[in-house]
C-alpha cells in the first residue's frame, strides 16, 4: 500500500488537532508552581487533595521562585504560585497579576546538615574548621535560603572565614543535593528537606543543627492565586485546602512554622 | 555595563575554553587519526562514544560526572587517593566536564579532515621513506590543517556555551566555575536584566564572531558539525 504525502498529512493534522482537543477539554485540571522547599510536603498534600478531587489533574511544578515569578509575569500557565519569599507574590499582586490576596502559609527554617557528620552537635562557628573544604548553601544572590544563610553566618561573625569555602546551589534543593552527594562536607539547607526521608535516613545522619531564626530575617513564604486561574474553582479548593488539618499537618511534619504559631520542631 | 564579577566570569570563561580547546587537541588527535586509518570492528563503538555528547542532555552528564567524581564515586575516590582532592566545584572539574562535553565538536572535524587525505599522499611519503611519525607531522597534520582550525574554533566555542553541565557541576564560585553563562543565569534568576542584557549581548557578538570567522576561513566546504 502507498501512502500519499497528503494522506499522512491529514492523518498528522487529525492527530494535532485532538491534541489540542484534548488539552482544551482538561477542565478541572491545577497547576501548582511550588518553591523548591515544599518538594516532598507539597508532594504529600497534593496527594491527599487529589484524593477528595479523584477527577481533577493536579500537577506540581518545583523550581525557584524567582524564576516562577518571571515566568508568570510573561504569562506562564501556572493556577497557584507557592514562594519561599512572600515578595514575590506581593509583586505579582500589585502588578494586578493576582486573583486572591496574598496568602502567607509557612515560615521556613534553615538547618546545618551534612550527610557525614552528625550535625545536630555542632553550631556555626564549628563551619570555620578546616574539614569542611566545601559548605553548600544556596545562591544569596537570589535565593530566598541563600540569603538567609548569608545572614545568619555573618551575624554569627564567621562569613569571612568560611567565604572561601562556599560553594552556591541554584536553589535549595540543588544545595541539599550537594550536600547530600557528598560533594560538600556540610550545608545550610531547609529544614522541610532535611526532614524528608531520603536525607533524614542518608547514612543513619539523621542529624541536623536548627540555626536560631534570630540570626536571619524570618523566612516569610506566601501563596497566591494567579489572574489566569480566577475562574478556576479547584484553585480556590486548594487554596482553602491548605488550612485544613491534613494539610497543615504535613506542613509542621516537614518543620514549617504555620502563621499563627510559634516555633518548628526541634530535631 | 559589565561589573568586575562580569569581567571575571568573562576571563574565567575565556581560560576555561582555551584550556579545553588545548585538551581536546592533544587527545583528540590520535583519537581522529585512530579512527581515520583502523580497520578494526572497534571504531564503531569509539566513534559511537565520541558522538555521545551530542546527543546526551547537559543533565546526564552532569549528573553522571557529580555522582562519579564524588566522595563515593570512583572518580572521586581515584582524585582522592592521588591527594588531588575532589573534583566537583573546581576550575579542574569543569575542565574534565567540559573536554567530554565539548570532545565531538573537535574529534569529528579531525577524523573526518584525516580521512579526506585518503591513502595516497601517505604512501607517497612512504616510498620516500618516511616512517610513520614523519608522515603524520610532515603530510598529514599539514593537509588536515581546515579540520584542526575548525575543531578548534568548534571546540572553543561550544565550551563557552555550555551552561548545563557547569550548573550542575560547578556551584558558581566566583573566578573558580561562575562562568558566564551561569553569570548571566545568577543576574536574570536576582531580575537584573539590565546586567544579563550586557553579557547575553557580548555573548551574542561573540559567537557570531567566532562562527563568522570559522565560514570566512572555510568558505568552500561547509563547517563540519557534526
Amino acid at each position: 500500500m502507498v501512502i500519499s504525502p497528503m494522506k499522512t498529512l491529514q492523518c498528522l493534522a487529525g492527530l494535532l488537532l485532538m491534541a489540542l482537543a484534548g488539552h482544551a477539554s482538561a477542565t478541572g485540571s491545577l497547576r501548582i508552581a511550588a518553591a523548591a522547599d515544599l518538594k516532598f510536603a507539597m508532594d504529600e498534600i497534593a496527594a491527599t487533595f487529589r484524593q477528595s478531587h479523584p477527577d481533577a489533574r493536579v500537577e506540581v511544578i518545583y523550581g525557584s521562585s524567582g524564576n516562577f515569578k518571571a515566568q508568570i509575569q510573561q504569562g506562564a500557565p501556572f493556577d497557584l504560585f507557592f514562594s519561599a519569599d512572600i515578595a514575590f507574590p506581593r509583586e505579582l499582586r500589585e502588578a494586578g497579576l493576582a486573583a486572591s490576596e496574598v496568602r502567607p502559609y509557612a515560615t521556613g527554617r534553615i538547618v546545618l546538615w551534612s550527610g557525614q557528620t552528625d550535625a545536630s552537635k555542632l553550631t556555626l562557628a564549628d563551619l570555620t574548621s578546616a574539614d569542611y573544604r566545601k559548605i553548600a548553601i544556596a545562591n544569596p544572590t537570589h535565593a530566598p535560603y541563600g540569603k538567609r544563610a548569608e545572614e545568619a553566618l555573618r551575624a554569627s561573625g564567621v562569613w569571612g572565614k568560611v567565604e572561601p569555602r562556599l560553594v552556591y546551589g541554584e536553589n535549595i534543593a540543588q544545595t541539599a543535593q550537594f550536600v547530600q552527594s557528598g560533594n560538600a562536607q556540610i550545608g545550610i539547607i531547609a529544614l522541610s528537606l532535611a526532614l524528608n526521608p531520603e536525607l533524614a535516613g542518608k547514612g543513619g545522619m539523621a542529624g541536623y543543627y536548627l540555626i536560631p531564626d534570630a540570626l536571619h530575617e524570618p523566612l516569610e513564604q506566601g501563596f497566591i492565586i494567579t489572574r489566569r486561574a480566577a475562574g478556576n474553582p479547584l484553585a480556590r479548593d486548594f487554596a482553602d485546602f491548605m488550612d485544613s488539618t491534613a494539610a497543615r499537618a504535613t506542613m509542621v511534619r516537614y518543620g514549617f512554622v504555620l502563621p499563627g504559631e510559634q516555633r518548628a520542631i526541634g530535631p | 555595563m559589565l561589573s568586575a564579577n562580569d569581567l571575571t566570569a568573562i576571563w574565567l570563561t575565556l581560560k576555561l575554553a582555551t584550556v579545553v580547546t588545548g585538551v581536546l587537541l592533544l587527545i583528540g588527535t590520535p583519537i581522529a587519526w585512530w579512527l581515520a586509518r583502523t580497520r578494526s570492528w572497534w571504531k564503531r563503538p569509539v566513534a559511537a562514544i565520541v558522538a555521545l555528547p551530542l546527543v546526551l542532555p547537559p543533565t546526564v552528564i552532569g549528573f553522571y560526572l557529580l555522582v562519579a567524581m564524588g566522595p563515593y564515586g570512583p572518580l572521586g575516590q581515584l582524585t582522592e587517593a592521588l591527594g588531588l582532592g575532589l573534583l566537583p566545584f573546581t576550575f579542574a572539574g569543569l575542565v574534565v566536564a567540559s573536554v567530554i562535553y565539548s570532545m565531538p565538536f573537535v574529534i569529528q572535524p579531525l577524523h573526518n579532515a584525516f580521512e579526506a587525505i585518503g591513502e595516497r599522499p601517505l604512501e607517497v611519503a612512504a616510498t620516500l621513506r618516511a616512517g610513520p611519525v614523519d608522515r603524520f607531522f610532515s603530510v598529514a597534520m599539514p593537509l588536515a590543517r581546515p579540520g584542526f582550525i575548525t575543531g578548534a574554533i568548534l571546540g572553543f566555542a561550544h565550551t563557552i556555551g555550555e551552561f548545563g553541565v557547569v550548573l550542575m557541576i560547578g556551584g558558581s564560585i566566583p573566578g573558580q566555575t561562575r562562568v558566564v553563562s551561569v553569570q548571566i543565569y545568577d543576574h536574570v534568576q536576582a531580575f537584573e536584566y539590565a546586567r544579563a542584557h550586557w553579557l547575553a549581548g557580548a555573548l551574542l557578538v561573540f559567537s557570531f564572531l567566532v562562527l563568522l570567522a570559522l565560514y570566512a576561513f572555510n568558505p568552500s566546504r561547509r563547517a563540519t558539525w557534526s
